[in-house]
């Protein structure tokens, strides 16, 4: 017998073995969470375990929706993240060429400012951060999570690093036809940066979607809530119907999974190129 | 460039100095083209990120409840940390989470890797199924593993006990003051070693396959070949995968959050945990800015160490 054109021989088993049952033991989670949510919260614990139920509760996937206004966090959600994502690219790219290519007074000591936070943990000053958003009134509002997530020096330094990599003589044979900076920015380098643009929105999007604690800090009115907070919310309030929770946690993975499944290629190579820079 | 000639009037200027000032006016537009590049990123990173740091500095010295006048604390807060028996334990469990999630994390990540670097039939879509966890959301994931490890119905006891572990000595997850901090380092590798898997198939890509080519004319055996080859060439991935991991470690607090709530007692408060209570729960804004410098200088170390290594390199 043959696969992917190799002999089966005894060592291929064992890896196709290996790797099939860690796969399982890794989306065993995954299946349970399909499984319960399809039942009812009295058969979720049944065991053994009945991974396909006789008697699928599709209700579970209707009533959640009235359950909590889980359509309104799904937008919230998704608002938040592609504001901020937009934001990211457009303030990050735009910075980052004037930190690649132009020259000016005080540009190593202002990227200086980026670098050196770029290694500072976020809950270092989340707790002032929030005080200054208070300040500003900014408590329970949109706004604010946008703030704080939008201008990121991670997003200067990789579209920098990346933007080092373009030829300069580039840019100079654009100015002699003529362009203006903000043309060469947006006509040369925008379209030449594309797999660093789908590395960020990727990064940005993961993280502003999933953000927690954020959101936790900023949002406590019900109808702010993002899709994180909000499931966290229903579970409190409805601790004991877990068939039901079940739904709402997979409809809360849909969305990442679409995302994921779509743009995996750039993803991975992301993570990888993060890895070899490093 | 007209109104430096309208100026110079009657008196005309030399054609080299209206140069010179056409040059300055140059680098003065020029710069004024580079700054209103880095503006809109560079005032918000400036306002919400670099003055909220420097207030961290501040405050740290400070007692505050958020609402009365601030007062001036000196070292107050400094020498709180010491005779909090709470900070003792959420600093504790900040290094215990690290120490054993990151040598853990990062031979599951590199077991991984190893095995799917090989050639299989449907590769991506296992590299694919290990790295979902990771972009899971975690609110989501979380929930189910409460569930499954519920000490009394979640099926890993069940498991355990139809293969005949006493229940009494069943663990108790995340409900057991013991079991507690495995339950959630067993959740954080869970969920994070797929993305160290694929910066380890990185890695691994990098690696020139003459060598291996080397290792088996002098008769080298496949361990012998991942103990002399693989590992020292992955060296660079491995420390830059160590640095990433411990950073992680150390905010380590989402899934505390949602698993254990830091208990049972103080059995998995962790520093991030603490620095939130203190701020949002007992308002005590100056003290929970001094143990926020606690973690600072954690992380801080961790970049000097990469910092001098990659200078060495």
């Amino acid at each position: 017998m043959r696969i992917a054109g190799q002999k089966l021989t005894g060592k291929l088993a064992a890896i196709y073995a290996t790797v099939i049952i860690i796969t399982i033991v890794m989306l065993l989670p995954f299946a349970w969470m399909l499984s319960a949510s399809l039942k009812l919260s009295s058969e979720v614990f049944v065991f053994p375990i009945e991974w396909i139920p006789s008697n699928p509760q599709w209700s579970n996937y209707v009533d959640i929706w009235t359950k909590i206004p889980l359509a309104l966090f799904i937008y919230n959600t998704s608002k938040l993240t592609i504001i901020v994502t937009l934001l990211q690219l457009f303030t990050s790219s735009f910075a980052a060429y004037a930190f690649a290519k132009l020259h000016f007074p005080y540009k190593n000591a202002l990227f200086l400012g980026y670098i050196a936070t770029i290694a500072m943990p976020w809950q270092v000053y989340m707790v002032p951060q929030f005080l200054l958003m208070r300040e500003f009134g900014l408590n329970n509002t949109h706004l604010a999570l946008i703030c704080l997530q939008a201008f990121t020096a991670f997003g200067v330094f990789l579209m920098r690093q990346f933007y080092m990599s373009i030829p300069t003589e580039l840019c100079e044979a654009a100015r002699i036809d003529g362009m203006n900076e903000y043309q060469i920015w947006a006509k040369i380098m925008l379209p030449l940066s594309k797999p660093a643009l789908s590395t960020l929105t990727i990064f940005t999007f993961v993280t502003t979607w999933n953000d927690f604690l954020g959101p936790m800090i900023y949002l406590t009115k019900t109808e702010l809530k993002t899709i994180q907070i909000g499931l966290r919310m229903f579970i409190s309030q409805y601790s004991a119907e877990y068939g039901l929770i079940m739904a709402a946690s997979v409809v809360a993975l849909i969305p990442v999974l679409i995302v994921f499944l779509s743009l995996q290629r750039f993803f991975v190579e992301g993570v990888a190129s993060s890895g070899i820079k490093g | 460039m007209a109104d430096t000639t309208i100026i110079a009037g009657d008196t005309p200027v030399p054609a080299r100095r209206r140069k010179v000032v056409s040059r300055r006016r140059r680098k003065v537009q020029d710069a004024l083209i580079a700054y209103s590049f880095i503006a809109p990123n560079f005032l918000g990173f400036a306002v919400f990120t670099l003055g909220p740091i420097l207030f961290a500095f501040v405050l740290a010295f400070m007692h505050w409840d958020g609402s009365n006048d601030m007062t001036f604390a000196g070292l107050d807060n400094f020498w709180r940390l010491f005779e909090d028996k709470a900070f003792k334990d959420a600093f504790w469990n900040t290094i215990i989470y690290t120490v054993v999630s990151v040598p853990a994390t990062l031979a599951c990540a590199l077991g991984l890797a190893i095995l799917l670097n090989q050639k299989i039939l449907g590769r991506d879509f296992f590299r694919t199924a290990m790295f979902f966890p990771y972009v899971a959301s975690l609110v989501a994931v979380a929930v189910v593993w409460n569930m499954i490890f519920n000490p009394e119905m979640g099926p890993v006891n069940m498991i355990l006990y139809t293969l005949g572990l006493d229940p009494k000595n069943m663990p108790g997850w995340a409900a057991d003051r013991h079991w507690a901090m495995v339950t959630v380092i067993l959740f954080g590798v869970w969920k994070s070693m797929g993305y160290f898997m694929v910066i380890y198939l990185a890695g691994l890509q990098g690696i020139n396959s003459e060598l291996y080519e080397a290792a088996d004319l002098d008769g080298a055996n496949a361990w012998q070949k991942f103990l002399y080859v693989t590992v020292p060439q992955l060296g660079p991935t491995t420390f830059f995968v160590t640095v990433m991991l411990t950073i992680q470690s150390f905010k380590v607090f989402d899934q505390i959050y949602m698993i254990t709530q830091g208990g049972p007692g103080t059995s998995t408060l962790v520093l991030v945990y603490h620095i939130y209570n203190e701020a949002f729960i007992s308002w005590d804004l100056g003290y929970s800015s001094m143990i926020a410098l606690v973690l600072f200088f954690l992380v801080l170390a961790v970049t000097v160490v990469q910092f001098r290594r990659q200078k060495e390199d």
